[in-house]
């Protein structure tokens, strides 16, 4: 055994040695930044919140710029990964577990408790946090802040200032670079902006973050957002046809000719962290057997939760009579029902062999969805589906999924399961456009026939736990459905094994157990069989 | 059951046991005196630079032997005797096989300098050699200096490997060029500068003369043969190549010379006896290769290969178009064909390098046929499916470099340089 393992868990040795004094005043800055939002929370009550928002938020980045600016551009371009699992911080060291207990503690008390940050009720004035964030709030949509406001805020501020790093980390690699700007446009652009300024517009209208799909946005369906899109005329139709488009058409062609990177890696806001603040964290994701078969249990488990939950909530609003409206709780029942045997037909006929022996479990999830829905509608009521209230469980997909998985568990536990165990796990969007990357798509990563020297660099540092190692040392090219897109594996193996492409998707899964290099005789006999 | 006993557990030993495993139902069992579970020995350098712990260095889980009935022995094997098929190891037990696989690997040399066997001294090729390191060079308050003696590929990850911690290293070349042995010249000076601008202090054409010790028997300083330079130092890595790991076979009736002599079936001179990896040796090169080749993808290779002879179907072990890949600190290496140090007879170099010193090739061409005999690229990703198509086929030099854009595999988005090498490629000519 490595007999470093217990330094990580020293709060000082080996980190603090490494680090210039450049970067201990840089690290000063950024606390300054984060103190003052830390007094904010303690109430206390700033002369010139504007002032001291700026200051704030403008010290935590200057403080990323400037160390990062010296970690990375005082050496020449490469990998920059010594130390990692070191420091106490990436390593799950001390540093790690409260870095780890700070985030989750933040993301319980945003989610379920915001009065902690300050956030006025009924009509009350803002104090605290959140009232320091009142003037940026004023500044781009008139009106006061909210949890969600200061949370959106320092949520797109990590992805800049972070994003920053990570492009200096990489600056060898235009792939990297490329996607990084990707995302931190999306976040800054769609995700921050874009959603104030249509606030501006149009007040009525829901919030919309116009490149979060269904179902990572699974609220779009529901009642109130629906009502209030079609409510507001032709934008709100447009936004909500928009919405729908989006998962239909738009995704899987794009998920056909890139794979899902082009949504994962490149558009995504919890990617977008992922990638960025959470970039130090990628080597923690569990690689054994166990995990992946834990993974692909639970996040198929909750893609079953979202659709069951999304028809459930829509059936719920719907009417019975045909004159209401031309779509009645039986036609849309039936219409959900044929699309889904539709795609499971249509996998099962065209991808039996790929599909291997996942097969199975895909009939499984079919059949358990099937037989969901139909015990719906005849237990269904005006507003009970289940027996329970369609609300309820609405909540309850709220709660256990769209708060404490994806935030406290999927961002709180960064430096302890790794930066995507939400993107890994949980997320329903995720399962969709892998099941698609799985099988209809030209996306792939080669492998450089018999070069792989069994490192396990790519491996160690794949976000999504996939043990990249296992294929590339047999030949074998990486199609699999969690893969992300990240291109880290490619950009950290040292022998040149790995490459992200599109192309033909002939032959694109390519089981081996000869790799090139061997009597061609031999390849052949025992690759044939 | 047929009894398949095999030394080492190397990527060699270990691509035989699961060849075996998936041919057959023999009983298998791996010996080896190093560690427990196979682990990759290319990576032991990213253990101490903190890319990666060790157990990541394991490409298998703990529970792949047992669910593949492969039977792990920790033990030192101290002799064979070949006519009763015993095994004798050093704790006093012995282990009884049907048919043996000597995959013993290799070990560092060691030339007879004064002062070779101190504290502090050490190889860079098992487990034990990084635990070693860590001892003595945890850090550079301990280690204030470290002197690397030999210039090859692990030299240069150990100079690489003490660098990350901010370890002052004096690398001492013996040739006036690093590894130009092997690499032509253009490629060897970009890699001496590129070691320089890591400030690492590369002192070529020098040769370690003695290592002086501390009055507790630890390494203090080393002395240089050609300017009797004295050189203050806590760790020397003595890295000038590896030879096979054979002592223990000496006494035993199977033929060796540098390493177990084994034949194109692999078999050793001893019935029911095979060696591959790094410890076996060609009676002669194949395809111009070397009798002992001490790389990573030949020794799998040979495993797979000897795991069909055993499981009845007899064939030869037949390498194909040589290839091979490295890494100099930052800058990447592949190598598909044959490319010499110096052109030989017939032969001829085109050599290209980018303006950021970083990336280069150079192809190597018969200069009457025009025939394509091999590439180096330096900083640029190749494809070695399509390079070995081209071989095959006796592509002409002309016909790589107007297609090279076939053969790129660089990460997308990637600056190319197929133009700029197609042109100097025609400059090149027309000033011939
Ligand atoms: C630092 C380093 C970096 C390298 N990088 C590369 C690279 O990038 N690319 C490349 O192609 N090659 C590389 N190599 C070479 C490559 O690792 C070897 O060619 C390969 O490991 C040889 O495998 P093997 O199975 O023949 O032997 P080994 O891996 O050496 O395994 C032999 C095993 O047998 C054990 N053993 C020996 N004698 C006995 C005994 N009497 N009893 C019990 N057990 C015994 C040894 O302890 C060892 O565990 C590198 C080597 C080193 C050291
Ligand atoms: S693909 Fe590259 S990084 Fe991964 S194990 Fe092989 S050589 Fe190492
Ligand atoms: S396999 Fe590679 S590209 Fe895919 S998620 Fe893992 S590291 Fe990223």
């Amino acid at each position: 055994m490595s007999n470093k393992i217990n330094h990580s868990m020293s709060l000082a040795k080996p980190d603090a040695v490494d680090i210039s004094n450049k970067q201990k005043v840089a690290l000063a800055i950024g606390i300054l930044g984060l103190f003052i939002l830390v007094l904010a929370l303690f109430n206390t009550n700033f002369p010139n919140k504007g002032l001291f928002l700026t200051l704030s938020l403008g010290f935590i980045s200057v403080g990323i710029l400037i160390y990062s600016r010296d970690a990375y551009l005082t050496k020449l371009e490469g990998i920059k990964n010594d130390g990692i699992w070191f420091k106490s911080i990436s390593s799950r060291g001390v540093w790690g577990w409260i870095l780890g207990v700070i985030l989750t503690a933040f993301y319980i008390v945003l989610y379920f408790y915001p009065q902690y940050l300050g956030l006025g009720k009924d009509g009350a004035s803002n104090t605290g946090l959140i009232s320091l964030f009142d003037p940026l709030s004023n500044l781009l949509s008139g009106r006061n802040a909210s949890q969600w406001f200061v949370y959106g805020t320092l949520y797109t501020i990590a992805i800049l200032a972070f994003g920053y790093k990570f492009m200096l980390k990489y600056r060898h690699n235009r792939y990297e670079q490329l996607r990084t700007v990707s995302v931190m446009f999306f976040q800054l652009g769609f995700a921050f902006l874009i959603p104030e300024f249509m606030y501006v517009m149009n007040s009525d209208l829901p919030y919309y973050d116009l490149k979060s799909v269904w179902p990572l946005n699974y609220y779009i369906f529901d009642e109130w957002s629906v009502k209030g899109f079609l409510s507001n005329g032709n934008i709100g139709l447009g936004l909500i046809l928009f919405g729908i488009i989006s998962i239909f058409v738009i995704t899987p062609i794009l998920t056909y000719k890139y794979g899902k990177r082009w949504y994962c890696s490149w558009v995504c806001g919890c990617g977008g962290l992922a990638e960025t603040a959470g970039d130090s964290f990628r080597q923690l994701s569990s690689k054994k057997m166990s995990a992946w078969k834990l993974e692909r249990w639970l996040i198929h488990t909750v893609l079953v939760f979202s659709v069951v939950m999304t028809v459930a909530m829509v059936y719920t609003y719907l009417g019975y009579d045909h004159n209401a409206f031309w779509l009645t709780k039986g036609l849309f029942i039936g219409l959900v029902i044929g699309f889904l045997t539709l795609v499971f037909a249509g996998v099962m006929y065209f991808k039996r062999k790929e599909f291997g022996r996942d097969a199975k479990y895909g009939a499984i999830g079919y059949f358990v969805v099937i037989a969901l829905l139909v015990i719906m509608h005849f237990t269904g009521t005006t507003d009970n589906v289940f027996f329970i209230k369609g609300s309820a469980l609405r909540s309850a997909y709220g709660v256990y999924i769209g708060s404490i998985f994806s935030g406290v568990i999927g961002t709180g536990f960064y430096p302890i399961l790794g930066n995507r165990s939400w993107c890994r796990f949980g997320c329903p969007m995720a399962a969709i456009l892998g099941f698609q990357q799985r099988l209809f798509s030209k996306f792939r990563i080669t492998t450089n026939g018999g070069q792989c020297i069994s490192c396990g660099n790519c491996s160690n540092s794949c976000e999504m736990g996939i043990d990249v190692r296992a294929y590339a040392q047999k030949g074998e090219n990486i199609v699999r459905s969690s893969c992300v897109g990240c291109g880290i594996c490619s950009a950290v193996c040292p022998r040149g094994v790995l490459k992200l492409e599109n192309d033909t998707m002939e032959g694109r899964i390519n089981p081996t157990e000869i790799l090139l290099g061997n009597d061609v005789d031999l390849m052949d006999l025992v690759n044939k069989k | 059951m047929e009894h398949i006993v095999i030394i080492g557990n190397g990527i060699s030993g270990v691509t035989a046991a699961r060849h075996i495993r998936k041919l057959s139902d023999k009983q298998i069992t791996i010996v080896s005196a190093e560690t427990d579970y196979f682990f990759s020995r290319t990576a032991l350098m990213y253990v101490y630079m903190g890319h990666m712990k060790f157990e990541h260095t394991q490409p298998y889980e703990d529970w792949f032997w047992e669910k593949n009935r492969i039977h792990l022995k920790k033990g030192y094997v101290k002799n064979i005797e070949t006519k009763s098929k015993t095994l004798q190891f050093a704790d006093g037990g012995s282990l009884q096989y049907d048919k043996l696989i000597i995959a013993t690997g290799s070990k560092p040399n060691k030339f007879g300098w004064p002062g070779q066997d101190l504290d502090g001294v050490m190889g860079m090729y098992h487990k034990q050699d990084l635990d070693n390191l860590e001892r003595y060079a945890p850090n550079n308050k301990v280690c204030k200096r470290a002197v690397i003696v030999g210039g090859g590929l692990i030299g240069i990850e150990l100079a690489e490997m003490l660098n990350s911690r901010n370890i002052p290293v004096t690398f001492l070349v013996r040739e006036n060029s690093f590894w130009n042995g092997v690499l032509p010249e253009g490629e060897s000076t970009m890699i001496n500068r590129h070691i320089k601008n890591h400030h690492i202090d590369l002192r070529l054409g020098n040769n370690l003369k003695e290592i002086i010790s501390d009055e507790n028997g630890k390494v203090k300083s080393i002395i240089i043969q050609e300017t009797g330079e004295e050189i203050t130092c806590d760790v020397v890595g003595l890295t000038a190549g590896v030879s096979p790991n054979i002592d223990f076979i000496k006494d035993s009736d199977i033929e060796i010379g540098r390493g177990v002599k084994v034949n194109r079936f692999l078999e050793t001179s001893i019935q029911d006896v095979y060696a591959i990896g790094d410890c076996a040796e060609q009676h002669e090169g194949i395809n111009g290769r070397r009798p002992i080749e001490a790389v990573w993808y030949t020794g799998r290779m040979m495993g797979e290969t000897v795991a069909q002879t055993i499981c009845g179907n007899r064939i030869q072990y037949n390498p194909g178009h040589w290839f091979n890949s490295a890494k100099f600190l930052d800058i990447e290496y592949q190598t598909y064909g044959w490319v010499f140090a110096k052109p030989r007879e017939n032969e001829a170099h085109f050599h290209w390098k980018h303006a950021d010193d970083t990336k280069c090739i150079t192809v190597c061409y018969n200069k009457n046929t025009n025939e394509f005999l091999g590439i180096n690229t330096f900083g640029i990703r190749m494809r070695h499916g399509i390079f070995d198509t081209w071989l095959t086929e006796k592509r002409d030099v002309d016909y790589v470099i107007a297609h090279l854009a076939e053969a790129n595999f660089d990460p997308e988005f990637y600056k190319t340089y197929e133009v700029d090498i197609h042109s100097a490629f025609k400059n090149e000519l027309q000033t011939v």
